[in-house]
């Protein structure tokens, strides 16, 4: 690790300005920035502590709930309200890493995770998200658990996390507090695909601050199934999230999104679109998930990926609609 | 009341979970300073220069060894446990992730940082990186199983015979790249006193790396001091003497200082061997009543530039005794790469070979149409078929029998995706499991004071396994004392020597010495008793020794008195017991039954064992607790080794991608269901005095395969290689 200092802010206000200095990173739990870096993946001169600003709450109000950035992984998945109406949320984050992990991770770390891909976290290899320009290893290298969808030819790597797919299907926005002031970005909008800029990850500017996580409105008949090698403590192979609005024996609104399998938290439309308006019927489920990979482009070893995700995305709209 | 065979609790157990029991990487010594590896990036070539002005200008930083500036080193001959290199002695790069050179600074973070700021032009070659493009340009070994034998052996004509068979298989199967990620990091602490060296090193045999660090820095063994009182895990990574442990003490002279170094985990996929990939192809052909008339198996390890040494993995020799068939051979040879130096790992050669043999002839009896048992039965080996030996003894069928009633064997349905519940397929899946029965000379002394309490001594080690624990119980139903008065000491080289922790060796090794020296201790004690305790001319018979007692016919005498009355502090004595010619007679082995049931999504395949059980015949158990935890440990890890365990390493750049435990996957308590062992009562007093067979490998080999078997069975999809993954099965 390289030698770097530690600053606690005050207030927000303060944390924005010093963060705003170049090489300076926010450190919430620091699960993830810790590992990379010990890794010199990242080599901040700066962490900006955000635990003194005190921004843990979590705030269920009526039908909305709000998600304050230094909230924990596990308090967030064990909160009756979320557990009650947001159950994609609560199995998500239930479904990420390790409880000692979800002790320490926070909302706003868990979105800004970087990706997993070996190359990208060994500085031995080249790697266009850590030096652009360098390469890309990955594409004819080792890639089983990356991304079949939103890929360029300069980066593949899957967008990693569990609890951002399922913040696709509850509409969420995320509120970001910078220098300029505030302003709220849907988080269908937050993460970037890599094009041709792979080490710019999502709508981020430098400095600013995830101050918020909002969600309009319930979702308790939601679900979030993770397909992987390991029973626990394992990062998605393929993930589906599903939010669907049953009324009179009709979908009136379907939200699915997939997770480990696109550069981005992968909102799945065309899936959407092949279930509104119609019946939750065994024909209509399949014939929508048969949907889920359109537009994929697998690389060598992650081809399994596409047959994976429609069975994945069926099994989840089986759950949800039963 | 005998102690052998007690659950006992380990009695360094409270040392351990209150952080007491200190670790290599634990020690402490005024003015340590700290190393730290810098590793090379590329696979092939020589090291063109340094640029070393960043790194050095950094905070803390006395020093920077490379090959530039490095020590000269020599290389001991005849010490199995001493590694080549790479050592700093020369600029060659032999593969991706090479140590190339040492940061020495104040602190561990400073070392850190500075490692990082190290510059390094190369000069590039072309790396051979894949196994299966060289298989052609496979190579016999030099040095199979250190010269002990031949690496090709057969009996008959199998290759003749092959055709007359009414079933014949001809087949590939293959194992990954493995490494023992064991919990401890290697770690090594040395410090130089004039020409003496006293090292603190992770290791499974500090008489190893005593001889080779004496060898390597030429100076006699007695003035190398290794101590090692705890490893946190092996599983063989820590047999060898491996670098690091040797550029310690090198850093060690430069900066004539102590030198801490502890490899990261990332460095640990590089830096202490590894199980190497295996391709291998087996033939069997069956008559039409499953008698086996003929085996090959032909088996091809990877391994590194013959540069750095030789380690090939022994996958066929199970082979050659497991089953009763007229006709065998088989071969192995290896396929250098531009990859680091493989070496034992947890069951060498029985874990990926039976896994390909177990598959195999679960594919014959399938293609038989008969019970998988049924068929292993139909070609029992009475007696070793290759050495024409009687076993010292065998009682498989008594493990395939308790194994197979323990796990209802009896209800599964022959037919391949006959099982279900629900969307579930359920597998039901069997192997047979077998390691040989190891035996080294040992040395052990034993000591009693005048409070009559005992201290047993040997250079032996605690893998983790409980050595400590065991050991005091033998010593306790020796010297009819409670294990309470019996303090066990061990790690230390300055104690008399005792073989490497490998092989499953240890308890076979040491134990049958302790037993020997805690009888003439018992003799000597008698002596004294006889001479100056009061009972002169009494005969030697009429005496006991029980509860820390002299017993004679009219009164009791405590040891401790005798002792006194001695005028010294204590009494002892030191023996060394070996193996006799019963290896020459016998062929001497431990067995097991394995049976794995596997509940798999049929839409999704994700593959997870539900239920297991194990039975051993694996000689006399000196205490069923520390037993039954090595036999889940074993099955946990054939569990790691079926279904997650895998090194991915870059086919471009020979580069490990995936050098953590967080892509490095192994099994977690979620992935491991309730596994039921089941001990086979058979003490093998022929194979050594204190009838153990050895606990410690037996227990995973063969899971994979019955792993695989139920794999099959739940699926009808034969997967041969391991780990089997979801897209294995995805139909
Ligand atoms: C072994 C392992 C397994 C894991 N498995 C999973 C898994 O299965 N699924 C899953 O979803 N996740 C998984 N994770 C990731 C884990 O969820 C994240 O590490 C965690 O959520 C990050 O939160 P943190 O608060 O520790 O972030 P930190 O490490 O503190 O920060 C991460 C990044 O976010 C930035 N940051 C933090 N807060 C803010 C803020 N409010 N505004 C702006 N920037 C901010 C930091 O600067 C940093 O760049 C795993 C992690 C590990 C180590
Ligand atoms: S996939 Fe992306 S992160 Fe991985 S090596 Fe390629 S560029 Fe780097």
């Amino acid at each position: 690790m390289q030698a770097f200092t530690l600053t606690r802010p005050a207030d927000t206000k303060s944390a924005i300005a010093a963060a705003s200095r170049p090489d300076s990173a926010y450190i919430a739990g620091g699960t993830d920035l810790l590992q990379l870096t010990k890794d010199h993946v990242e080599t901040p001169r700066q962490l900006v502590d955000l635990e003194p600003l005190a921004l843990s709450r979590i705030h269920a109000t009526g039908a909305r709930l709000r998600l304050e950035p230094l909230a924990r992984m596990s308090d967030v998945a064990a909160h009756p309200a979320v557990l009650r109406d947001w159950p994609v949320l609560s199995q998500a984050l239930l479904a990420s890493a390790s409880p000692q992990i979800r002790n320490m991770g926070t909302m706003g770390g868990n979105l800004l995770q970087r990706t997993r891909c070996g190359y990208f976290r060994d500085t031995g290899f080249a790697c266009n998200k850590r030096v652009p320009g360098s390469g890309c290893p990955a594409i004819n290298g080792e890639n089983r658990m990356h991304a079949i969808l939103g890929v360029s030819d300069r980066c593949i790597a899957t967008y990693p996390g569990d609890m951002a797919v399922a913040l696709n299907v509850l509409d969420a926005d995320i509120e970001l507090t910078g220098q300029p002031g505030v302003r709220k970005v849907p988080i269908g909008d937050f993460h970037r695909e890599p094009g041709d800029t792979p080490h710019i990850e999502t709508v981020l500017q430098p400095g600013e601050l995830i101050t918020g996580i909002d969600i309009p409105s319930p979702a308790r008949r939601s679900h979030y199934l993770k397909v992987r090698d390991r029973a626990s403590f394992e990062f998605a192979l393929v993930s589906a999230a599903v939010a669907l609005d049953i009324e009179d024996g009709t979908i009136r609104a379907a939200r699915v999104a997939a997770g480990g399998v696109g550069t981005k938290p992968w909102r799945l439309a065309q899936v959407e679109a092949a279930l509104t308006g119609k019946s939750p019927d065994a024909a209509t489920l399949k014939a929508a998930a048969d949907q889920a990979a359109a537009g994929a482009k697998p690389a060598k070893s992650n081809g399994f990926k596409i047959v994976l995700l429609k069975r994945t995305v069926l099994r989840a709209l089986q759950t949800v609609s039963a | 009341m005998p102690m052998i065979g007690k659950p006992i609790d380990r009695t360094d157990g409270r040392l351990k979970v209150t952080g007491a029991a200190r670790y290599a990487a634990e020690f402490r010594l005024p003015g340590v300073v700290h190393g730290v590896l810098v590793q090379s990036t590329i696979a092939a070539g020589s090291i063109a220069g340094f640029d070393l002005s960043e790194a050095e200008a950094m905070p803390g930083v006395l020093t920077i060894i490379t090959p530039d500036n490095a020590g000269k080193l020599q290389h001991p001959e005849h010490v199995q446990q001493t590694v080549p290199g790479p050592l700093l002695q020369n600029k060659d790069i032999l593969f991706n992730g090479q140590h190339i050179a040492v940061v020495i600074a104040g602190t561990l973070e400073q070392a850190e940082a500075a490692a990082a700021a190290v510059r390094v032009r190369y000069f590039n070659a072309e790396a051979a990186t894949s196994m299966d493009a060289l298989l052609s340009q496979a190579y016999p070994p030099k040095h199979f199983r250190n010269g002990a034998r031949p690496p090709d052996s057969s009996r008959g004509d199998p290759d003749g015979t092959f055709n007359s068979g009414a079933v014949k298989l001809d087949l590939t199967y293959i194992t990954p790249i493995e490494h023992h990620n064991a919990m401890e990091p290697h770690a090594t602490l040395a410090a130089w006193n004039g020409d003496k060296l006293t090292v603190w090193t992770a290791t499974q045999g500090i008489s190893g790396a005593q001889a080779t660090l004496a060898g390597q820095f030429g100076i006699d063994k007695s003035d190398v001091r290794i101590i090692c009182p705890y490893l946190g895990g092996g599983f063989g990574s820590k047999g060898n003497t491996w670098p690091p442990a040797t550029l310690a003490a090198l850093a060690a002279r430069t900066v004539k200082r102590p030198v801490k170094l502890v490899l990261s985990r990332a460095q640990m996929y590089t830096s202490n061997g590894y199980r190497p990939r295996t391709v291998q192809k087996i033939k069997l052909s069956s008559d039409i009543d499953g008698r086996l008339i003929s085996v090959r198996h032909d088996g091809f390890s990877s391994m590194s530039q013959p540069a750095l040494g030789e380690f090939s993995e022994p996958v066929a020799l199970a082979t050659e005794m497991l089953y009763a068939c007229p006709d065998l051979a088989v071969t192995h040879r290896l396929v250098a790469l531009n990859a680091p130096l493989p070496t034992y790992m947890r069951a060498p050669g029985e874990a990926s070979g039976v896994f390909a043999l177990e598959s195999a002839m679960d594919e014959m009896a399938a293609a038989l149409k008969m019970d998988p048992i049924k068929f292993r039965l139909q070609n029992y080996a009475e007696t070793d078929p290759h050495e024409n030996k009687p076993f010292a003894s065998k009682a498989l069928r008594a493990c395939y029998e308790q194994g197979a009633q323990a796990f209802g064997w009896d209800k599964r349905s022959a037919e391949p995706r006959s099982m279900r519940d629900g969307n579930t397929l359920i597998g039901w899946g069997f192997a047979t499991s077998t390691y040989p029965t190891n035996r080294q000379p040992a040395a052990v002394r034993v000591r009693m004071d005048r409070a009559g309490n005992v201290t047993v001594q040997s250079g032996t080690q605690d893998i983790g396994t409980g050595t400590y624990t065991v050991m005091t119980q033998v010593a306790s139903d020796a010297l009819g004392i409670p294990v309470q008065r019996i303090r066990f000491e061990l790690g230390d080289s300055s104690l008399p020597p005792a073989p490497v922790s490998g092989g499953s060796q240890t308890v076979a090794s040491v134990g049958p010495s302790v037993q020997a020296a805690c009888a003439a201790l018992i003799e000597k004690i008698k002596d004294m008793a006889l001479s100056g305790g009061g009972w002169r001319g009494q005969s030697r018979e009429a005496l006991q020794i029980r509860d820390g007692l002299v017993v004679g016919a009219d009164r009791r005498v405590p040891i401790g008195a005798l002792v006194e009355k001695s005028g010294h502090p204590f009494i002892e004595v030191e023996v060394q017991t070996k193996p006799g010619e019963e290896k020459q007679r016998f062929s001497m082995h431990a067995f097991g039954a394995q049976f794995a049931e596997v509940r798999i999504d049929q839409d999704l395949g994700e593959i997870r064992v539900s239920r297991f059980v194990g039975a051993f015949d694996a000689g006399r158990v000196l205490n069923a607790k520390t037993a039954s935890s090595q036999l889940i440990g074993g099955i946990t890890y054939g569990i790691g080794m079926a279904l997650l365990e895998e090194t991915l390493v870059d086919g471009e750049t020979g580069r490990v991608v995936n050098a953590n435990v967080a892509e490095y996957l192994m099994p977690v308590n979620a992935d491991i269901p309730d596994i039921q062992t089941i001990i086979v009562p058979n003490d093998d007093t022929t194979s050594n005095p204190l009838g153990a067979k050895g606990i410690g490998e037996l227990p995973m080999v063969g899971v994979a395969a019955a792993i695989a078997n139920a794999v099959y069975h739940a699926t009808g999809v034969r997967v041969r290689k391991v780990p089997i993954r979801i897209e294995d099965i995805l139909v």
